[in-house]
């Protein structure tokens, strides 16, 4: 009657397979959670392309939509996974970690499982700022494959930020305070190249905004996104920017990946 | 005779300074559901945690089914189902949708999972609601879910941490109907509680902790009668009638009767067979020495005054409240 010596536990494909699925279904039915993804940067869009859109220089050519796009949606990647975070946090607190680790399949399963959903959910939230880009008058001047470049960069990317939350939502104790320290992802958009030139802010902040890992990505989707266009107004060619956010990327996963596996295991 | 279910030995397990587990025996026999019982703090969720392979030791040796939780913890897994206090279901998710989940990370192929995902439903009394999701369900329905969660693997030990706190009465009652029978179809229970009468309907063997350590173990009844199986309580009307209450209720208990002066009570536990020759005595008592109670009554021991009894007066760490007599 019993089977408990017969169950051998889920290998570790499925078992990722069946986490991320879970975590899918709870942002498709969280109605929070989906307009913190989507209508957001819906919103985000419109109000910089119409409301602050007009009091921005023309640069070089550029209309203000053509820079702005690639740029929201470069940092639409960290803004999109703060629910990772908050789902992080809640899942720790209300036991629900300890009860997938209590199964008898790889536990490496619960992380692997959410960093794939992120990479779903990111699909997801990436698609409709770009299809509100093309509404408001966005058109790439590139070439398709470049395009899809940019689309898979901004996976990576999200990759990288998916470890970031999850180690912010472990530390965090619960959802609010996770959502708090998610804030962090304010000073790093905002303070970027992302919806204005950094050659309009003040020195001290410049010296922040050309370094910072959302400015690489901003840059790096605008070159491939724009062609010569683009090259003209950013002084590099797309491998050059493609290139740092890489580098960027790889640091901040290989960082927050060992912290966030460390305080996993300590349990 | 099988290995034993759980078999714990000077278990140690420290958080920063402060020691959760501070060398805690235990062994729980096949066929059996025992309860451990303690008040917040005493390690009961550390313990189960530590079974259920979540944390690592500090010190002992813990085996679960004759495996040992260290050397191998996902064997252990493959034994054991586990149901917290915090009825760790996804509320996004259908009560179909989370026994499905379970089943499958145990590695059940999706057809077996689907089957008995039914089983569960159908033996909780979910069917109805299985395809509803789990956020629409009551507190007391979500737990049901819960500890269907962990049973859809038919595990040959069920881990209950504290499985009816915060519920009410009456979802209570129905969730110790649901954990009734569990053992004759070949699960063992390990369940934690607060409560005593939690402790007294669901286990046939109570390990009562304290401080990280097994104070006194036992079948329910042993452990009340050590502690005089029901408690005689008297409300005096006058302060100034509390010593002589005390002194006349002196012969009728195990222990020195208990002075509350704050509530103007005082408690004995009753060497008396039965609540209702309790009451009589003690009435007769209080009449002789010539007091006037305003109230007097029998009750079951509080979870205090077993503590109290078992451990030689040594308050429990949570006893704060323990002059009112109030039962957490």
């Amino acid at each position: 009657m019993t089977a408990a010596g017969a169950s051998r536990g889920a290998t570790l494909p499925i078992a990722t397979m069946l986490v991320a699925r879970r975590a899918v279904l709870t942002f498709l039915r969280t109605p929070q959670l989906v307009v913190l993804g989507t209508v957001q940067l819906v919103g985000f869009l419109m109000t910089f392309r119409y409301v602050f859109g007009g009091a921005f220089d023309t640069r070089g050519g550029l209309s203000y939509v053509d820079f702005a796009v690639p740029g929201f949606v470069a940092a639409g990647v960290p803004f999109t996974l703060i629910g990772t975070a908050v789902v992080m946090a809640e899942d720790l607190q209300r036991g629900f970690v300890d009860r997938l680790r209590s199964l008898p399949f790889p536990s490496a399963a619960v992380l692997a499982g959410r960093v794939l959903a992120d990479g779903v959910v990111l699909a997801w939230s990436l698609a409709i700022a770009t299809l509100t880009g093309f509404a408001i008058g966005f058109r790439p001047h590139g070439s398709v494959p470049q395009a899809l470049a940019a689309f898979g960069l901004c996976l990576v990317f999200g990759l990288a930020f998916s470890w970031v939350f999850i180690t912010l939502g472990l530390l965090a104790g619960n959802g609010q305070a996770a959502q708090g320290m998610a804030m962090l992802v304010f000073p790093l958009t905002f303070g970027s190249s992302a919806y204005v030139p950094v050659e309009t802010m003040p020195d001290w902040l410049r010296a922040f905004a050309d370094n910072q890992p959302v400015t690489w990505m901003a840059n790096a989707v605008r070159a491939l996104t724009l062609g010569d266009h683009a090259r003209r107004f950013l002084g590099h060619d797309a491998a050059y920017y493609v290139t740092g956010s890489l580098v960027w990327a790889v640091v901040i996963m290989v960082v927050f990946f060992c912290l966030a596996v460390a305080r996993f295991r300590r349990g | 005779m099988a290995e034993l279910t759980i078999e714990a030995c000077g278990l140690v397990k420290r958080f920063g300074g402060k020691a959760a587990l501070a060398g805690l025996d235990l062994t729980v026999e096949p066929g059996r559901v025992v309860a451990v019982l303690g008040p917040n703090g005493a390690g009961k969720t550390t313990f189960v945690r530590a079974v259920a392979t979540l944390l690592r030791l500090d010190g002992g040796v813990l085996r679960v089914a004759g495996l040992d939780v260290r050397r191998r913890p996902e064997a252990v897994r493959r034994a054991i189902g586990l149901a917290g206090q915090f009825a760790s279901v996804e509320p996004a998710m259908t009560g179909r949708e989370n026994l499905e989940m379970v089943a499958r990370l145990y590695g059940q192929r999706a057809r077996t999972a689907r089957a008995g995902a039914a089983d569960v439903l159908e033996r909780f009394g979910l069917t109805a609601d299985a395809d509803r999701l789990a956020r629409t369900y009551s507190g007391g329905m979500r737990r049901k879910l819960d500890l269907g969660a962990s049973l859809v693997s038919r595990p040959r030990l069920l881990l209950l941490d504290e499985p009816t706190t915060g519920l009410d009465p009456r979802s209570r009652v129905e969730l110790w109907d649901a954990i009734d029978g569990l053992v004759d179809q070949g699960t063992d229970v390990l369940l934690t509680t607060q409560y005593l009468d939690e402790a007294e309907r669901l286990a046939g063997h109570v390990v009562i902790v304290d401080r990280g350590r097994a104070v006194a173990s036992g079948p329910p009844a042993e452990l009340k009668r050590r502690v005089g199986g029901s408690v005689l309580e008297v409300r005096a009307r006058d302060r100034a009638d509390l010593a002589r209450i005390a002194s006349a209720l002196a012969g009728l208990g195990h222990a020195e009767p208990r002075v509350d002066e704050a509530t103007r009570r005082v408690s004995v536990g009753t060497v008396e067979e039965t609540a209702a020759r309790g009451l009589a005595a003690g009435l007769r008592a209080v009449e002789d020495a010539g007091a006037e109670p305003l109230e007097i009554g029998v009750r079951q021991p509080t979870l205090e005054e077993v503590f109290l009894a078992l451990t030689g007066g040594e308050t429990p760490v949570t006893a704060a409240g323990a002059s009112t007599g109030v039962t957490r």
